[in-house]
This record gives structure tokens, sequence and C-alpha cells, in this order.
């Protein structure tokens, strides 16, 4: 029971960390189509600016839920993905120095190798979590002894590669919304209308995704095995529709809003279709990294359930007035024109 | 080199990189809490610029501590995975622990600190800075609860071949991590106060902003004087807790070779030529002054380093000079701080001593890194202290992966470190902005 509860806590708490930091990945990837001269940069990395880093931190907590609730899955997971997560943690790093460093270089130049750091350090994490999160619902080569068989080039196979592209697209999209929810004029404009162009991209691909879901994996079983189960895919079906009138009708909060509850629902879509394997084995199914022979003791269990329901709604209490408080439209005076 | 040697690197140089902006932010944050509070009770304008130019320093330091400390947690899974199924039972709910109930707070209200100038009242603002202050020592607390459980295992059982939780409340008690967290938190104030000095002196030296430097000299300097005599006392007492539970490390850390039933002596200069389990050099002996230190006892028995088979010893000379370092330079402190204290009224007129402080900058973070040294290379060749060997630990995974990766991180820490040095020397010689904004 307390493993279940755990996965599907897991689940979320990587769902929660696409969510949040997907925007600002998002946007920090689609900068170059966004920004026309140094103001409009300059908002962008004040759209985000105070929000990155309390966003990243949910990724060390998913890391350190992973560590704590199923410390093999973590173990199996972080090294058998060793190069993938080496590179995904330099886009972070880059990223992250970026926002700082940017801020304070006076050169021209270095501003813009600063703003190069931003855009690949954000568009490279979303492209390599999609890749390894895909080549987990897929199963990857672990043998009997948990150790992976493969290396960064099995990852790269076609499955794969279409959960990066889906989770780009998913960022990019709501990274703009984000910047639409934060600007006003013509930068809000440039946002909303490239949100609109992806859309057809990103429903394209996802279907796509759906599709090749079938043939590659074996996640619908569980689908199958308890139809009432479908109704959950019909949250991410309705959210992606809805993305689509929302940003017709400009009503980017709302619009983000149903983003998020798009990357939420697509994460915990593929997390139910997984269970009760946190790490299929592609090579045996008897290999496979699961709740069962993964998670830590009952009692290490219970104290950090007890911890998180206390903790995480007063971090996400503190965030949201976070987010109420410095989520306002971006204003000249901002920006120090 | 093999996964081990290039893992162990790179841990140690992600690690040392990791410590060299911690510590900075745990002290530094408090003392920045601690002008922005004299400010918002008396209104002066010169604590609001205090608050704002030691603030930016603090913020450019902060960053590098987040993004580096992500590598850290990572590398347990990537590197040392072994290690990781072994114990995340116990360690990880620590990490876990530590991200929830602290690295969210601090992150999120750093930012509403640096963003929330114009948004936030005074005194919310000034709230904002003593949270983050807070949760980074609450966020060391969790940190090192994790590395004094493999300093000293407690609270656990082995079983279905692991380390498992048994005790909870045995590990968040354990009084081997308390004494570390102690000492640490008190050297952390020892970089933080060296920093806000050396910096001060720059300016002093030059004559510029003179009542500013001089009173976060001063401020500087009263933190210093305190807990250069704490970290210094707490350090004693933490060596009697290692002398108490790791034995070996003692033994590594004084070079003693041979077991001394009824006092062991104190050399004031010594060499250890770990070849020949010997020193090479040893030089004016105190007898019975280890027993005495170690135990309160001059007649107490000290077990030498022959005890234990060569390959369950710890590398003695990193270990042993580490230590002398670290010492030397807690014995250095209180005296420049008791200096500074006899001419606090004329600072500005003592260019050697000034000049000093200065270059003193970098003292305390070697002492840091030192004490870190004997830590955690005083531990080997345990990853846990008696439980699991680090050679144990490490990932079944392909060298070439460690090399790259090894290869990678150096080069990127070693431009950001360039970067950081940079930026921060740039803003401190430039100085606090004018009265007004």
């Amino acid at each position: 029971m307390l493993e279940t509860i755990w996965f599907l806590l897991w689940g979320l708490l990587w769902a929660i960390y696409f969510m949040l930091d997907g925007y600002d990945l998002g946007l920090g990837s689609m900068m170059p189509f966004l920004a026309k001269d140094e103001k409009d940069r300059k908002a962008i990395y004040k759209s985000i600016g105070p929000f990155w880093d309390g966003n990243e931190v949910w990724l060390i907590t998913a890391g350190g839920v992973t560590f704590a609730a199923f410390p093999k899955a973590y173990a199996v997971m972080f090294s058998g993905l060793y190069t993938a997560l080496m590179l995904l943690l330099i886009a972070l790093i880059i990223r992250g120095v970026a926002y700082e460093f940017r801020g304070l270089v006076e050169s021209e130049w270095a501003r813009k190798l600063w703003d190069k750091a931003m855009v690949v350090g954000s568009f490279l994490p979303g492209l390599l979590l999609g890749v390894a999160f895909a080549n987990i619902f897929m199963g990857i080569p672990i043998d009997e002894n948990g150790v992976f068989q493969g290396n960064l080039f099995t990852l790269l196979n076609p499955y794969g590669l279409g959960g990066g592209i889906l989770f780009v697209l998913l960022f990019a999209q709501h990274g703009c919304l984000w910047l639409a929810v934060r600007t006003e004029g013509e930068l809000n404009e440039r946002a909303g209308n490239l949100a609109a162009t992806i859309w057809p991209i990103l429903a394209a691909v996802y279907i796509a995704f759906l599709a090749l879901t079938g043939v590659y994996t074996q996640l619908l079983s569980n689908y199958l095995a308890y139809p009432a189960l479908m109704l959950i895919l019909l949250i991410p079906i309705f959210a992606i529709v809805k993305v689509r009138t929302l940003i017709a009708a400009r009503k980017w909060w709302k619009a983000w809003a149903c983003s998020a509850v798009l990357i939420v629902s697509t994460t915990m879509f593929g997390v139910i279709g997984l269970f009760p394997a946190l790490l299929p084995s592609s090579i045996n199914p008897a290999y496979s990294i699961t709740i069962h022979n993964a998670a830590s003791s009952q009692l290490t269990l219970k104290i950090m359930l007890t911890v998180t329901l206390i903790m995480v709604p007063i971090v996400i209490g503190y965030q949201v007035w976070m987010h109420k408080v410095f989520a306002t439209k971006i204003t000249d005076e901002d920006l120090g024109y | 080199m093999d996964v081990l040697m290039l893992s162990r690197l790179q841990f140690a140089m992600a690690t040392m990189f990791h410590f060299i902006f911690v510590p900075l932010t745990l002290g530094l944050s408090v003392m920045v809490a601690i002008m922005e509070t004299m400010y918002v009770r008396t209104k002066k304008d010169i604590y609001l610029r205090m608050t704002k130019f030691w603030g930016k320093l603090f913020v450019i330091n902060f960053v590098l501590g987040i993004v580096t400390g992500i590598t850290l947690e990572f590398q347990f899974g990537t590197n040392w995975s072994r290690y990781s199924e072994y114990v995340g039972d116990i360690f990880g709910s620590l990490l876990a622990i530590e991200a929830t109930v602290a690295f969210f707070m601090e992150s999120t209200f750093l930012a509403a600190w640096i963003f929330g100038w114009k948004k936030l009242s005074p005194k919310m603002h000034a709230a904002c800075i003593w949270i983050v202050a807070i949760a980074s020592n609450i966020s060391a607390i969790w940190i090192i609860l994790a590395n004094g459980w493999m300093q000293n295992p407690v609270g656990y059982v082995i079983r279905n071949g692991r380390a498992e939780l048994d005790n909870f409340f045995e590990v968040i008690t354990n009084p081997f991590a308390w004494g570390q967290f102690l000492h640490n938190g008190f050297a952390a104030f020892m970089v933080a106060s060296f920093f806000v000095m050396g910096i001060s002196a720059y300016h002093l030296l030059r004559k510029n902003e003179v009542e500013f430097f001089s009173k976060s000299f001063k401020m500087g300097l009263i933190v210093a004087f305190i807990f250069s005599i704490l970290v210094a006392a707490q350090g004693h007492h933490h060596a009697q807790t290692v002398a108490k539970m790791q034995p070996e490390k003692l033994a590594a850390m004084e070079a003693l070779w041979d077991t001394h039933e009824d006092g062991a002596p104190m050399y004031l200069l010594a060499f250890p030529d770990e070849k020949n389990e010997k020193n090479s050099i040893e030089f004016l002996g105190l007898p019975g002054a280890l027993s005495f230190l170690a135990f309160n006892d001059f007649d107490a028995p000290v077990k030498g380093l022959k005890e234990w088979p060569k390959e369950d010893r710890p590398p003695v000379t990193i270990t042993f000079l580490a230590f002398r370092i670290m010492v030397g330079l807690g014995t250095l402190f209180p005296l420049l701080c008791i200096w500074g204290w006899m001419k606090r009224k004329d600072l500005i007129e003592n260019k050697l001593y000034l000049r000093l402080m200065l270059y003193a900058i970098p003292l305390p973070y070697i002492a840091v890194w030192a004490g870190w040294a004997v830590a955690e290379v005083g531990r080997q060749p345990w990853i846990v202290y008696g439980i699991m060997k680090t050679s144990d630990a490490v990932s079944p995974i392909a060298t070439s992966q460690v090399a790259f990766s090894f290869i990678a991180l150096t080069t990127l820490y070693t431009l950001l470190g360039a970067c950081e040095i940079y930026l921060l020397a740039r803003f401190a010689r430039r100085g606090p902005a004018p009265t007004k904004p």
C-alpha cells in the first residue's frame, strides 16, 4: 500500500517538476524566436527570473524522492542513464548561471554568449528528459543485476526521440503562454502567435506519440485491464483541445493552466501505465525494477510520507504566494526604461 | 585510471567546488539579514546600502552554490549507484527531507528577496532574507546528518541485503553529526566574516567610503572574533568524538604508527612516511600530550595505525597534512582578530594589518577544505564507516563515461569559477551604490 502511494507521489513529483520548470525551460529555448531586441530579451529574463530557481528545486525533490523511496530505481536509473544525466546537469548548470551572470556583464559579446548558454541550457533538458522518460516507458536494457546494457545511442531510438520532441514542444508552448501571461503589447502578441503556431505541430506529434506508445510500449496494458482508467486519458485530450480555444480567445492565464494540466496528465498517463514497474527491463520483464523490489523499508516510507504530507502543502502555499506577488504584467518601469 | 578512482576524483572536485559557495552562503546570509534588520529598525541609509552591497555579492555567490548542489545529489546515483542502493533507505531520505524542508524555502525566498525590493514591505523584505538564512542553515543540518551517518552510522539494521532504517530518532540525534554541523557552521561564519573584512580592508586601504567600510569591517570583526573562538573550542571537542568513534582517523591525523598503552606523545614537528610505516621526521615530542588532547587524560592509551591492516588504514599523509593546515589556520584566526580588535579605533592607519586581511580572504576557505579532507579522506577506505567500503560503492559503468564527465565538469567548473571570481572582484571593487539610487 505504502509503495503504491509512493509510486503515485513519485510520478506526481516528476509531473509537477515538468509543469513548473517546463515553462521556464520552454521559454528559454524559444527566446531566439520571441526576442527582437535587448528590451525583449530583458523582459523574457525578467518573466522567469523570480521563478526558475524555485521551479528547479522540484527536480531535486523528485530526484531525492526517487532516492529515498525507491533507492534501487534511483541507482539503476541514474547510473544507467549516466551520460544523458550528465548532459542534463551541464545544461542546467550553464542555464542557471546564465540567469545570474547575464545581468551582470556589460559587454555585448558576453551577453550574447550567456544568451546562447540560456537557449542551449533550456532546450537540452526538455529533450533529454523526454528521451529518458520515453525510454523508461518503453523499457531499458537492464540485466538481472540491474546493470544497464546499453549506451547513449540505445536511448536515441525512434520512440525515445519522439518523447524528446514531444517534451520540447510541450515545454515550448507552455513557455510561450507564460510569456503571454506576463507581457503586454508586441511581445505578448508574438508569444501568443508562437504558441498558436506550435499547437498544430504539438497536436500532431502528440497523436503520433500516442500511436507509437501502442506499438513500442506495454503502457496500454494497464488501461486495457481496467478500462475505467481510460477516462484518465480524456484529461490530456480535453486539455490539448482547450489550450487551442483559449489561445484563440487570448485568455493567457487559463491557457497556461490548461497547458499545465496537459503536461501533468500526460506524465501521469505514462506513470499509471508503468505501474507497478518503475523501470521495466527490455531484456526480460523479470529483471524489471518495480515498486516491490525497489522500495525502501516501511519505516522510511512512513516517515517520508509524514514529512511530505506536512511540507509539500506548505511549499505549494509559498510558491503560489510567490507567483501571485511576482507574476504580474511586466512594465517598462520593471525593465528600467 | 579506473571507474573508482575517476569517480572519487570527480566527487572530490565537485564537492570542493560546491564548498566554495556554501560556507559563504551560510554565514553571509545571516550577516546580510542583520544589516537589513538594522536598516528596518533605524531607517539609516547606511544599513540599506550595506544590505544591498553585501547582498549583491551574496547573490552572485548563491547561484553557483545551487547549480553545483544539483550535481552532488545526482552523483550518488550516477557514480555511486551501489552505495545508493545499499544505504538509500537512510541516506536518501535525509537528502529528500533536506530538499522538501529547506531547499525549497531557501530558493523561493531568495528570489522573493532579490526581486521584492519594490513589491514587498520593508519588514516582509527583511523577513525574506531571514528565512533564506535560517533555511540555508537547516539545509546544512540535514546534509550533515547524512554525512554524519556515513561517519558514524546509527539507527540502522542490515536487512534484505542493505542498511535499513531502524530508529529515525537516533539518526537525527547522531552526536557525531551534530558535532560536525556545529564545527562546519561556525567555520562558515569565519569564511563570511573574513570575506567581509577582506573586501572592506581593500576599500579602507584606498580611503574609499570610510564610514561604510569601517562599519562593515567592525561587524565582520565581531563575528570573526566570536566564531574563531567557538570553532576552535568546538573543533577540539569534535576531535575528541573522532578519537572515540574513529580511532584510525585520529591515528592518521596525528601520524601515530605504534599503539601507546600509557600516554601517547604529540610531536611539534613530524612528517609521515607511509611506505615504511613510520615518520620520516619526528621532533620535539610532548609526552602524553596526544592522550590528553584526545581523552583528557595524560595516560590514556591511544591506538596506532599498525593496529589495522594496511588496506583498512586511511591515506595518512593527506589526512595528517590537512589536519595540520586546519589547526594551524584555526590558531591564526583568533590572533588576527585580537590584533584587529586592538587597532579597531584606528583601522585606517594600519596599512599592514589591512593588507594582511585582504590577503587573508582565502584562508578560511582553505581551512574548511582541509577540514572536509580530514573528515572524508580520513574515513577511507570506508564510504560508510565500518559498513561499506568505497570500492564496493561505485557504479557498474564504463570508464569512458566517467572520464568524459570528469573532463567536462572540470572544464565547466574552471570556467565558471573564473567568471565568478571575476564578477565578485568587479562588484566588490566597485563598492556600494551612491546614497540615493
